[in-house]
């Protein structure tokens, strides 16, 4: 390839270069650290059952350095595909997915030498911790694409969660707690709404403020009502898992995805829309539209302010319904800030994702990953601390918005209050 | 002139008392066991929050009861709000200059915990003697944190990256490494599981300014020296000049030949190294053993004190006192009235959300003409 | 279709930028308004399409009042525009572009996209307008973004066209192409709006015209009417249209570029492999269609770009490396394209704008303290030199007008002891007494023995300042032609056209 070729990139050519050049980096550091650098190998086992499926999967036992250098290999092997892929001018899309499984479990050798891996479990246990994050990070999607800054995510999923929580015990019925929280959620919004568009008060400042409104709020009551009053006001329930008929008897997969509480199912039905719904539909066009460049969509007849309004609401109650989970889909009960950052977080997976729903749910389900196997870690012993491992998401982030695996572009208009007329 | 500037903050501070009393009031078991006599609930529900408000007031400024010993005494909660607005002032001092430079700054919180770190340490690994101790553990303070904070400059000037989004993240990052390091020997104080470090020693305290029966302490001092520094900084010096220029329009600066990126990394050095000598004057001051919760809420905290004191130096040293005072008043509140302590949150949370909002409370006042000032420009991700 | 202004007023603050303007298009005409930078003509239109509300007057179409609250009104009542800033969304595509805010759907909700690009092609073939469809907004050239809203005002069927300044963004030939499918659209029963300031333009295709000067209609003209004669209106008095220029006195080599490429962050080139000199004494004006690396190129010399190759040398030292400090402190005065941007700092007062390159310096600082009373009175020296309109030099820059804002840049920039003026778009925007306050300012410099680089996408301004013309298209200097070329062949050259 000359020189001239490369000058004519185009910008996913570009991004898709530098994605190869950082996977093949991590591929020859996890061979060397992982794969030749400890001095012997112990034996890991992988278990894969977790008691539902049709067909229980055996065990699997394998040495950790044997492991860990097949492991690595394959990614490399990922990363020659990718390479070709690239030099073929088409997407590496499918090799980075083998690359990123193969790094993965060649870490997992590593870290896990001598232990036992829930494999099954863990990843159940992943999509869990992303749940939270998803519906967060939509919420961003919906907010941000419309062109307004969504940093009160943290606010709606708290808010959800509280209200679900209390509504469900003072109801003594979940599904009226599950039904309150999209409203909590949207109420914290519909206050970002008010003041970052009707009264264009900057929204990075505003989404702070009410995150702290809602924390001290959640935190006054916490104390004053549902401590001292914990029969009637925090005694909720969760929401028992749904199998679905067939999908949740097969191995691994089955656990992981279809045997879920009716939480994790609207997650699926919210994502698939919202993907669906902004690259395909009226509404998306025109939330796209208001969110790159509202005067062009003012000059043609939108409304830019009513779009974006709504689709900031929206956005709250999705995260308010998200926040339902902590409550009715793992604990049962609310305690105090019991959302602890996931809220950020979920923006981090949104950045981190490129604004994009499918991105984002990628970024999220890692982020979930990241912070299941830490907690896996903890327990079983690990070669790194686990802060390191929650630091993870943190710092993932901020070699995104850095440009290093490319130019993290948000939506032209994000967090511009527009006026109308405003150009004069 | 000047007075009128001070009613949107007056006018919105008492709206957020208001409604905070509201909440205190109907949060209320007893008031809310009254529902059915209307007049008597009213009765009690005043009685409630003013109960709850005048405790505020009895651990912020002035205590009777205390003062029955030793009439200094009577002004131990003045001096515990002096105690907490200390990292106030250097943090909210911190928001404001980097807002003054086109920069919001949310990391105060990560490097007010990278300057507790460095005070930490010094204090109580090395031996000293006295004011030599002191300044190294600041030293060593502003060092931890101006790097800390001028990585985040340094970041936007060579990629553009966000300084919102990298501070949010290196403010987690900061504390799960405190988690960390309050873990290993080095920062563990012997015998303990929970994370918490050794004391610093005796040597690199700071003074006490009113007797060892009151905390106050220098650290106040250095924070209103601070403060002045930083008003000198702004409004006469050839380096203020190019953080406001920078701030008010980066790319006419940079037209006219002042050196954004040199701006944007030594503006958010120095926010970081003012956030950490907050941490180093909360340690060396006020609570000589680190835990890993000394950064508290101090990133928020910083945020709402500059906005409410309009981003000047002077302003920023009166909110961090009111917003000192809620603080140490609040803890006397939660004793002595089970009010629970993050009613201050919400108090602040709404102060701000009014100050932003003139509009609304223009209305709600029926205002004309007041001063309404500056608030922050919206800037998107991209800016 | 007929459409009729009635005593459209409209203020902003102080300002009236509409005082009861009254107009009347008829069905079927090219109907002209002229008027000069800042008259009020785009404003007017923002009213007639729904962009701002007028605070009085009444607007009605086909001899029946009807209300525009917005755009979807003017739409709604046969009213189209072509925007002079586009209203394009860059990173959509032409077909997603043209369908925003009409969009036909499917069911629930699900775009039908397809019967939007079978449409697009019609137009564009009844046009010869060679539009993709499916090609991003960002990746097309702007002449053919224009043509994408002209297409959008065609699908909305629009009856009455404005166009506003439709020609800036065009080369002479492209403006004869557009001016060409004004008449066809009028031939086809649509009547036009054409904004323009250009005189030229308005005798070659408008059937009416309407003349506006500071908020108000001042009178109508027959394109028949002389050029000297529409200017006058126009500007309320006699004006030259030349600019008096004495042979120029060549020094010695003052710039010189050799082999300059610049690149964006992505490694694409903007300017590729520019090589010229300017001497001392002697006006180089670089015309081209905008968008050409003009602006690129002024940047790089002053050290506004990043990733230059090549070399740029002032008086035989090089500055290819220098920073913007380095660049202006060696003799450079810069006077960028957007002084509300690059230019001035809105919510600095003016002495703090005039001092933005030197604060740091003595005699305005002493070490690392500026000396207040020096800036002052620096300041007043330079309001009264550069005649700049303001009550106190304490004044924020954002209060001032355009002329006076671009005054106070002028002030700043030829302070510092200059060997080179670069000015980019140096008149854009302004009003035609401060236009000549700036082209008089140029020769100045020019007579005093300094060389000056001048960048223009206005023709009529290169072919009056210049002693010789370099001429843009796509990154190079496709020729460099003496003063005299005639504007057929530069036109020609603009497109990229080498005889």
């Amino acid at each position: 390839m000359s020189t001239s070729e490369i000058r004519t990139l185009s910008a996913p050519e570009r991004r898709r270069k530098r994605g190869v050049i950082t996977m093949a980096v991590l591929g020859l550091f996890g061979l060397i650290f992982f794969a030749f650098l400890p001095k012997t190998g112990q034996p890991v086992t992988y278990n894969f059952v977790l008691g539902n499926e049709w067909v229980l999967m055996k065990e699997w036992i394998i040495n950790s350095k044997t492991g860990s250098l097949g492991f690595s290999l394959l990614s490399l092997a990922g990363v020659a595909l990718a390479a070709v892929q690239f030099r073929a001018r088409k997407t590496i899309r499918f090799a980075s997915a083998i690359f990123g499984f193969a790094f993965l479990m060649s870490f997992l050798c590593w870290s896990a030498a001598g232990k036992f891996i829930p494999f099954t479990g863990l990843l159940q246990g992943a999509l869990l911790l992303s749940v939270p994050l998803i519906f967060g990070a939509m919420a961003g999607v919906l907010s941000e694409r419309s062109g307004v800054i969504n940093i009160a995510i943290e606010g709606q999923l708290l808010a959800g969660a509280f209200m679900s929580g209390i509504i469900a015990s003072l109801t003594q019925n979940n599904w009226l707690g599950l039904l309150i929280a999209p409203f909590a959620g949207a109420a914290i919004a519909w206050l970002l709404a008010v003041f970052a568009i009707k009264y264009g008060i900057d929204q990075v400042v505003l989404g702070f403020v009410l995150n702290v409104l809602v924390i001290g709020l959640t935190n006054f009551l916490y104390k004053k009502l549902l401590i001292p009053y914990q029969s009637t006001w925090n005694a909720g329930g969760t929401f028992a898992p749904i199998e679905i008929p067939i999908l949740s008897k097969i191995p691994v997969i089955g656990p992981i995805f279809f045997s879920q509480s009716i939480i994790v199912y609207l997650m699926y039905v919210v994502v698939i829309a919202i993907h669906i719904a902004l690259f395909k539909s009226r509404w998306g066009l025109r939330t796209r539209s208001v969110g790159e460049h509202p005067t062009a969509a003012e000059s043609v007849g939108i409304n830019v302010n009513r779009v974006r309004f709504r689709n900031v609401v929206i956005a709250g109650a999705v995260a308010g319904l998200g926040g339902a989970f902590f409550t009715l889909g793992a604990v049962g009960s609310f305690s105090k800030e019991m959302t602890a950052g996931k809220g950020f977080i979920a923006l981090a997976a949104l950045i981190f994702g490129r604004w994009s729903p499918l991105g984002a749910v990628a970024a999220a389900l890692i982020f979930g990953f990241a912070d299941n196997l830490q907690g896996l870690l903890t327990i079983t012993g690990t070669p790194i601390p686990s802060e390191f491992m929650l630091m993870a998401p943190y710092i993932a982030t901020i070699i995104a918005v850095s440009g290093f695996v490319g130019k993290v572009r948000a939506p032209a208009a994000d967090g511009i209050p527009y006026k109308r007329g405003g150009a004069h | 002139m000047k007075l009128k500037k001070l009613i949107l903050p007056l006018a919105s501070f008492a709206m957020a008392l208001f409604v905070g009393g509201l909440l205190v009031a109907f949060s209320d078991a007893k008031v809310l066991a009254l529902k059915s006599q209307p007049l008597s609930m009213l009765s009690h529900a005043f009685s409630t929050a003013g109960s709850a408000y005048w405790a505020l007031f009895r651990g912020s400024v002035f205590d009777p009861r205390l003062a029955e010993d030793h009439w200094l005494h009577g002004f131990y909660p003045l001096s515990e709000t002096l105690v907490a607005a200390t990292p106030l002032i250097l943090t909210g001092l911190s928001v404001a200059l980097a807002f003054r430079a086109g920069l919001f700054n949310i990391g105060a919180q990560g490097q007010f915990i990278a300057g507790a770190i460095g005070a930490s340490w010094i204090g109580f690994t090395f031996e000293l003697p006295y004011v030599i101790h002191t300044i190294a553990a600041m030293a060593v303070a502003i060092a931890f944190s101006g790097l800390y904070g001028g990585f985040v400059g340094f970041l936007k000037a060579k990629t553009g990256a966000h300084e919102v989004i990298v501070t949010i993240m290196l403010n987690y990052v900061a504390g799960y490494f405190l988690l960390w390091l309050l873990s290993t020997t080095a920062f563990l104080r012997p015998g303990r599981q929970d994370p918490l470090a050794p004391e610093v020693h005796k040597t690199a305290r700071l003074p006490h300014l009113f007797g060892s029966d009151l905390r106050a302490n220098l650290g106040f001092i250095v924070a209103l020296a601070a403060a002045a520094g930083v008003w000198w900084l702004l409004n006469r010096s050839t380096w203020g000049f190019k953080f406001r220029a920078v701030g008010a329009n980066a790319s006419a600066a940079r037209t006219a030949g002042i050196s954004v990126p040199r701006v944007t990394t030594s503006v958010m050095f120095i926010a970081g190294a003012l956030a950490g000598l907050g941490g180093a004057a909360q340690i060396l001051g006020s609570e000589p053993a680190m835990t890993a919760g000394v950064g508290g809420s101090f990133g928020f905290d910083a945020i709402t004190v500059a906005l409410l004191g309009r981003a000047t130096p002077l302003g920023t040293v009166f909110a961090a006192l009111l917003f000192g005072g809620l603080r140490a008043g609040g803890l006397t509140m939660q004793a002595s009235t089970e009010t629970p302590l993050d009613l201050v949150l919400v108090i602040q949370a709404l102060v701000v959300l009014f100050i932003a909002a003139p509009a609304l409370i223009k209305s709600l006042f029926r205002l004309k003409n007041i001063e309404t000032g500056e608030t922050m420009a919206s800037k998107g991700w991209n800016g | 279709m007929s459409l009729e202004l009635r005593g459209i007023t409209k203020r902003f603050g102080a300002l009236t930028a509409n005082d009861s303007i009254d107009l009347a298009v008829a069905d079927g005409e090219i109907h002209a308004i002229l008027g000069e930078n800042g008259a009020g003509k785009s404003t007017l239109m923002n009213i007639v399409y729904g962009l701002l509300s007028p605070d009085s007057g009444s607007i009605s179409v086909d001899g029946k009042a009807i209300t525009i609250n917005s755009p979807l009104d003017a739409l709604a009542a046969g009213i189209g525009m072509v925007h002079q800033h586009f209203m394009l969304i860059p990173v959509f595509t032409v077909a997603e572009n043209i369908v925003l805010g009409h969009e036909k759907v499917k069911g629930l909700g699900i775009l039908d996209i397809e019967s939007a690009k079978q449409e697009i092609l019609r137009i564009s073939a009844e046009f010869n307008f060679d539009i993709d469809p499916d090609a991003l907004v960002e990746d097309l050239p702007v002449g053919l973004q224009q043509r994408v809203e002209i297409i959008r005002a065609l699908i909305y069927d629009a009856k009455v066209l404005i166009l506003d300044e439709p020609t800036a963004v065009l080369t002479p030939q492209e403006t004869d192409e557009l001016l060409k499918n004004m008449k066809k659209l009028r031939d086809k029963g649509r009547s036009i709006v054409f904004i323009t300031h250009k005189l030229r333009e308005v005798k070659e295709a408008a059937d009416k015209i309407t003349i506006i000067r500071r908020g108000k209609v001042v009178g109508t003209a027959q394109p028949s009417a002389s050029q000297e004669e529409l200017a006058a209106l126009m500007v309320g008095r006699p004006v030259s249209l030349d600019v008096e220029k004495t042979t120029p006195k060549l020094g010695e080599v003052t710039l010189s570029v050799k082999d300059l490429t610049i690149s964006d962050h992505t490694g694409r080139a903007l300017v590729r492999n520019v090589s010229f000199d300017v001497h001392a004494g002697e006006i180089l004006a670089v015309a081209g269609v905008q968008g050409n690396g003009q602006s690129e190129l002024a940047e790089a010399i002053v050290g506004l770009q990043e990733h230059v190759t090549g070399h740029i040398a002032l008086r035989g030292k090089e500055i290819t490396r220098a920073s913007v400090r380095e660049a202006l402190h060696a003799g450079i005065a810069f006077v960028p394209e957007s002084r509300e941007d690059d230019g001035l700092i809105g919510s600095f007062s003016i002495e703090e704008n005039l001092i933005l390159d030197l604060h740091d310096l003595p005699p305005y600082a002493k070490g690392p303290v500026i000396s207040t009373s020096i800036v002052e009175e620096e300041a007043k020296a330079r309001v009264k030199e550069f005649d700049i309109r303001t009550l106190s030099a304490k004044d924020s820059a954002s209060s001032l007008s355009g002329g006076n804002k671009q005054k106070v840049v002028l002030a700043r920039e030829l302070s510092r002891p200059v060997k080179l003026v670069v000015a980019s778009q140096p008149t854009r925007g302004l009003d035609v007494g401060s236009i000549e306050f700036v082209h008089e300012r140029i020769i100045a410099e020019r007579n005093s023995g300094r060389a000056v680089l001048l960048f223009s996408t206005e023709l009529d301004e290169v072919t009056a300042l210049a002693d010789r013309i370099a001429v843009m298209y796509r990154g190079e200097f496709i020729a460099i032609v003496p003063a005299d070329t005639s504007r057929e062949e530069l036109g020609l050259l603009m497109a990229g056209i080498r005889r």
